[in-house]
């Protein structure tokens, strides 16, 4: 999964395509951006394709007919009525073990996003703020972790520990932190030089009050952004640890380790890999569109403030 | 200028001295140790004891840091704990295939990127804008392993035939000899990294097309040639050269998936293999010269937009 | 061309021009009717919003992106624009008619050498010459006005020269071509005085010389009563008055444009400034009827309902109003604040004592000497980079990098405001030049002076409300106001809010930097009256930052000279422009543009 400038080219100018409408005055800009994005087609698509993969993730194992361990017929047989999309290279059933494998790419990229956008935001609006050695500091230790592409520092830490959901779950959050701090310090520096930063200081406002209520409000846009950008990446990322065979270990039921396993089988029964890539394939998209959405409406709401 | 250039060279330097403690500390962080992790089921332990030693594991931390960096910039990486062989040795088998590899990848994306920038950028929000930029979307998002899947489903297997879907090459063999191997793992990586230096550049190629020096130099009654190839694209280029970097230096994570979809035989494959293994030096050098290859692109990048940018190679007035 | 031949024949010939909005019809300007002859000015004058440059760049055939010619006439010697295809309006942009940018910085292309930018519009245009007779022909250029021609200099890119040079190298390449007319955007803006007035000598000078009709398009009344010929006021899209010089600046006949021209600043100090209410309605936001109707104190209900059609006042002097001769009658207010002038207090509440600043390794202030008593208001004027913004940085505790003494009420303070006591900071306080950065857009007006209230402990809890209420309508604005963000408000009320947001604090000093340089005049004016009024008010002194040596004139008690980090002249007001001692005051006061001196005598407006 490549990385951090795509936000530079969905914040430089708007894609091809409608802008969101002007939006009505909000207290809080971040429910302004959302409720904009949401009244753009891509974005309900976005969400559309997203919603369906997680309740399929969530409410699968409900509707599984078969556990996702039992072997119900030959492997790689095709489908029967028992198995409507046929038995996995070991004989499992391919609709069930599906139906149970998608919440752990789920709650795993949640986490790690999170983990991820927070630790950045921090990082890259304390850098803005500060503007002395402290910004250099935080900055060197940025590209440092840059340095890394995120998939072989997981892997580092993975051949080092072992293949820990906790493990992959920080790692990856770890590597997403330089990316959005870099984007985030970029938008906080902009808010930084304006007069009523400097308002604030010359009367003696607090430094965490003014990061706080002054910077971090008005850099809503790019921080929505990264939420969703990171979002796509680390279902991405996680998806492909499982796929590698570092995620969760068999049996367990995992969309990515499913690839893994029925890829040899593909061209006698495609559906054990067609099926999770399909899903992890719609999510991702899914979660791309609704971050293109906000992206669009976060730009309109600029140009309608200038 | 040289100022600039020389602190840069030591920044670089800097970084890299920090990556390679990140690096050895992977070692520590085993449970056990680099010992018990190399002999894996077969740690007795009176072998245990006899690697350690021959690993130097019961020195203290700096010095067995000092040892591994020494043996780094000297070219030895240690002994790969799964097949005895000298790590370096290794390295050098595979890495001419995965050069080879990204290296058509680089061919193809760069140019194609940038002109489908250019192009898109030119002919804004008409219908083949619209296209474009649905694709890029929806490239952009999907994972390079989808990506290389979704291209076997398609050319190597069910619909169409044309390229294999793993690479069969000999130990020894190296890729060029059998091009159509390389097919499918270098258009993965093309699909992965096109979206995003295209979509910067059309980004760049906007603004730079709706800045005042191009609608000045419309007003000058310039052709419209001239405008958008003297004045527009030589601007509009230097964020794209960072992010071409950005891309180059994410091909050597990228590579690593790609290599492991399409058993292509380079350095990729052998990083996963040394990561199943738990062959902790292996993935040490390559983690290494991964991150290494990041910086030197960066490096190269920032002199590149120096040097297209004259108000960083002069002083302003 | 004969002489009578090109006597007849206007160069320029607008007809009812009318630019839209392509996406929803909405005018940006409509009913436009002018004409240039060769070797004359026309002036364009109007404030933000009134289109003024969008009828500057239709004259290049030239609309920006989002807008289209939607009617009416435009013709370049004698040419109808509309009937040219692609490669003909190609090559009349830069050949017959020119334009000369707002801003040379951006105009520019950072990336390409001044030889570059200078050959090329000489190639587009002539093709056939060889590339050593371009080369001569740019050296030409170059020296017309007045910059060198040696290749040193040609190799130069953009960055490399000052912004006056820079917009002295954009003349040179609309002349080059000698075309026949020149549209200039507002050309001096953001330049100094004394560099505005070199530019300005040259372009007068060069259209004179290669008999150019040129359209001066600008916010400036002052310079354009120095330059112009004929003039041309707009207002909301719409031309309000027009005629010659002498009718516009001696006998104007909209209230517009007495209001406008009581607005400009009067360096003689013979008048007070008088603002204009309220603000100019954006395209898409404009009133029914007159557009300067809600403004207008002449307002009836035929003014309402629609807009004037053309007067003609005799003489080629024209204006669109129904009541010009109730306007005549009237004469303009005057401005609130200036006349009564506060008694000044002995005791000095601020004093600077051997103020020496640094940015990193260079001084910027040399031994600053300054005192402001209470009640006082001292102006310290300069131009760009002379220094002024540093002091008030410095006095303020933004800057840090400064040695010398800056007491108040006789304590030292420390030299960042971090390190200062909050009674100290509560007594200095610091209004910003942009109005649209000096607000945070995420909290309301009303938060943001409620915080400020708390943060110096001058109100807190059930009584903030009215506590804000106050504030707001000390500057003249309604307490409803604090519902609003800042970007609901104009650029004026958004500059009164950061003046209310000061005052909360009750301090006894307001630093002023450069308040009113990113306002429109009429606005400008209204400020300065809000100044004055408030110090007759509440009793405060006032620390005044500016580069306009004749805005200052009539609420200023002593004004301070500063160019290079040296105070050069600081006394009495009065002394300042009546007898100056510095040479450099002198040259200031000399390159300042004034209505006044340029017309030969006094404006009265009558």
């Amino acid at each position: 999964m490549t990385d951090q400038t795509v936000e530079q080219a969905l914040d430089l100018v708007p894609e091809a395509g409608p802008e969101a409408p002007p939006p009505r005055l909000q207290r809080f800009q971040w429910l302004g951006i959302l409720r904009n994005a949401s009244r753009l087609t891509r974005t309900r698509i976005g969400l559309g394709m997203v919603g369906v993969i997680v309740l399929i993730a969530l409410l699968g194992p409900l509707f599984a007919p078969h556990s996702e361990t039992e072997f119900i017929a030959a492997p790689n047989h095709g489908p029967t009525s028992d198995a409507i999309f046929g038995a996995d290279a070991l004989g499992r059933d391919v609709f069930s073990r599906f139906l149970y494998g998608g919440l752990s790419v789920l709650w795993m990229s949640a986490a790690a996003t999170l983990i991820g956008v927070v630790i950045g935001t921090a990082v890259g609006l304390i850098a803005a703020y500060s503007r002395n050695w402290l910004d250099d500091v935080l900055m060197r230790l940025n590209d440092v972790v840059l340095a890394f592409p995120q998939i072989i520092f997981v892997l580092l830490a993975v051949s080092a520990i072992g293949p820990k959901t906790w493990l992959i779950v920080l790692t990856v959050g770890i590597t997403h932190a330089p990316r959005v701090a870099r984007v985030m310090r970029g938008a906080a520096q902009q808010i930084v030089e304006r007069d009523f930063v400097k308002a604030e200081e010359v009367a003696g406002e607090k430094r965490s009050r003014i990061i706080m209520e002054g910077l971090l409000p008005n850099v809503t846009s790019p921080l929505l952004v990264e939420l969703g950008l990171r979002m796509t990446f680390s279902i991405g990322l996680i998806a492909a640890v499982s796929f590698l065979g570092f995620g969760l270990q068999p049996p367990a039921a995992d969309w990515g380790l499913m690839i893994n396993e029925n890829r040899l089988s593909i061209a006698v029964m495609p559906w054990g890999v067609l099926l999770p890539v399909l899903a992890i394939a719609v999510l991702t998209v899914g979660t791309n569109l609704i971050t293109d959405g906000i992206a669009r409406a976060a730009i309109g709401l600029e140009r309608s403030n200038e | 200028m040289t100022r600039l250039i020389l602190r840069r060279l030591a920044l670089g330097v800097l970084t890299l001295f920090l990556i390679s403690l990140i690096v050895f500390a992977a070692v520590l962080a085993l449970p056990g140790d680099a010992a018990t992790a190399i002999l894996g089921r077969e740690a007795t332990p009176e072998r245990v004891a006899a690697l350690r030693d021959q690993l130097n594991l019961n020195d203290s931390v700096v010095t067995q840091y000092l040892d591994w960096i020494g043996g780094v910039l000297t070219g030895s990486f240690g002994e790969s704990a799964a097949t005895q062989q000298p790590v370096s040795e290794l390295l050098s088998d595979r890495v001419a295939n995965t050069a080879f590899l990204v290296f058509v990848a680089a061919v193809v994306a760069i140019p194609l990127s940038i002109g489908i920038g250019v192009w898109t950028a030119m002919r804004r929000d008409r219908p083949v804008d619209h296209i474009v930029s649905t694709s890029t979307l929806v490239l952009a998002a999907l994972p390079e392993f989808v990506i290389g899947i979704g291209l076997i489903l398609l050319f190597a297997t069910s619909v169409f035939t044309w390229f294999p879907a793993v690479s069969l090459l000999a130990p020894d063999q190296r890729a060029w000899t059998e091009p159509s191997v390389v097919v499918l793992p270098a258009a993965t990586l093309v699909l992965a990294v096109t979206p995003y230096i295209s979509r910067i550049m059309r980004g760049s190629m906007i603004e730079v097309l709706e800045s005042e020096y191009v609608t000045m130099a419309r007003l000058k009654g310039l052709p419209e040639r001239t405008v958008i190839w003297r004045h527009a694209v030589p601007n509009a280029i230097v964020p794209a050269i960072q992010v071409t970097a950005l891309q180059l230096a994410w091909m050597a994570g990228g590579v690593v998936v790609v290599e492991f979809v399409f058993s292509y035989p380079g350095i990729g494959s052998l990083f996963i293999d040394a990561v199943g293994n738990r062959d902790i030096l292996v993935v040490q050098a390559i983690t290494l010269l991964a991150a290494a290859i990041y910086v030197v692109l960066n490096l190269l990048a920032d002199l590149a937009t120096i040097a297209v940018t004259p108000r960083l190679r002069t002083e302003a007035r | 061309m004969s002489a009578t031949e090109t006597a007849h024949e206007p160069s320029v010939d607008v007809i009812d021009l009318r630019v839209a909005l392509t996406t929803s019809g909405v005018d940006v300007v409509d009913e436009i009717t002018v004409e240039v002859r060769p070797g004359e000015v026309l002036g364009l004058v109007g404030e933000s919003g009134s289109g003024k440059t969008t009828v500057g760049m239709a004259l290049l055939g030239h609309v920006r992106r989002g807008g289209e010619v939607a009617g009416g006439v435009i013709r370049i010697d004698g040419r109808d624009l509309s009937s040219l295809g692609e490669r003909e309006l190609r090559s009349l942009r830069g050949g017959v008619v020119s334009y000369i940018p707002q801003d040379p910085g951006t105009s520019l292309n950072p990336a390409l050498r001044i030889s570059t930018q200078l050959e090329e519009i000489l190639e587009a245009h002539a093709p056939e010459g060889g590339a050593e007779q371009r080369k001569a022909r740019v050296r030409e250029a170059l020296e017309e006005v007045a910059l060198p021609s040696d290749d040193e200099f040609l190799k130069n890119y953009p960055h490399q020269l000052s912004g006056g040079q820079q917009q002295r190298v954009a003349i040179a390449m609309a002349f080059a071509n000698r075309p026949h007319v020149i549209v200039c955007d507002e050309p001096t803006t953001g330049l100094d005085v004394t560099t505005q007035a070199r530019v300005l000598e040259t372009v007068r000078d060069l259209c004179q010389s290669h008999r150019v009709a040129a359209l001066y398009v600008s916010h400036d009344l002052a310079v354009v009563a120095e330059l112009a010929d004929h003039v041309a006021v707009m207002y909301g899209g719409r031309i309000v008055e027009s005629g010659t010089r002498d009718q516009l600046f001696l006998e104007p006949r909209h209230p517009y444009t007495r209001r406008l021209l009581r607005a400009v600043p009067d360096i003689a100090g013979k008048r007070t400034v008088v603002g204009i209410p309220g603000h100019a309605a954006l395209p898409g936001s404009r009133p029914q009827g007159c557009y300067f109707h809600p403004r207008c104190e002449f307002a009836r209900d035929d003014c309402r309902a629609e807009f004037p059609p053309v007067t003609e006042l005799g003489e080629g002097h024209k204006v669109r109003c129904y009541h010009v001769a109730d306007a005549v009658q009237k004469p303009p207010p005057e401005g609130a604040g200036q006349a009564e002038k506060p008694r000044v207090g002995d005791d000095v509440v601020l004093a600077i004592k051997n103020l020496n600043a640094h940015y990193g390794e260079s001084q910027i202030l040399f031994d600053i000497n300054l005192d402001i008593h209470h009640n006082e208001c001292v102006a310290l004027v300069g131009e760009s980079g002379s220094g002024k913004t540093t002091t008030a940085r410095c006095v303020a505790g933004l800057h840090k990098q400064w040695t010398g003494e800056v007491s108040l009420h006789g304590t030292a303070l420390e030299e960042s405001a971090r390190k200062r006591s909050n009674e100290e900071r509560r007594e200095i306080q610091y209004v910003f030049q942009n109005p649209y950065a000096s607000l945070n857009p995420r909290t309301t007006i009303g938060q943001t002076i409620a915080r400020r209230l708390k943060l110096f402990g001058r109100g807190g809890g059930r009584e903030i409300g009215s506590k804000v209420g106050e504030c707001l309508e000390r500057v003249a604005l309604s307490s409803s106001a604090a519902e609003r963000f800042p970007d609901q408000l104009s650029g004026g009320e958004r500059q009164r809010v950061a003046i209310a947001r000061a005052l909360a604090a009750e301090p006894s000093m307001l630093v002023c930097d450069e308040v009113t340089s990113a306002l429109d005049v009429s606005v400008q004016a209204a400020i300065i009256e809000l100044l004055g009024e408030l110090r007759n008010e509440i009793g405060l002194s006032l620390l005044f930052i500016t580069h306009d040596l004749a805005l200052i004139r009539t609420i200023a008690d002593r004004v301070a000279v500063v160019t290079g980090g040296h105070v050069v002249e600081y006394g009495p007001t009065e002394q300042i422009f009546t007898s100056p001692s510095a040479d450099y005051t002198r040259k200031l006061l000399a390159n300042t543009p004034s209505i006044e001196v340029a017309l030969g005598h006094a404006t009265t407006g009558s």
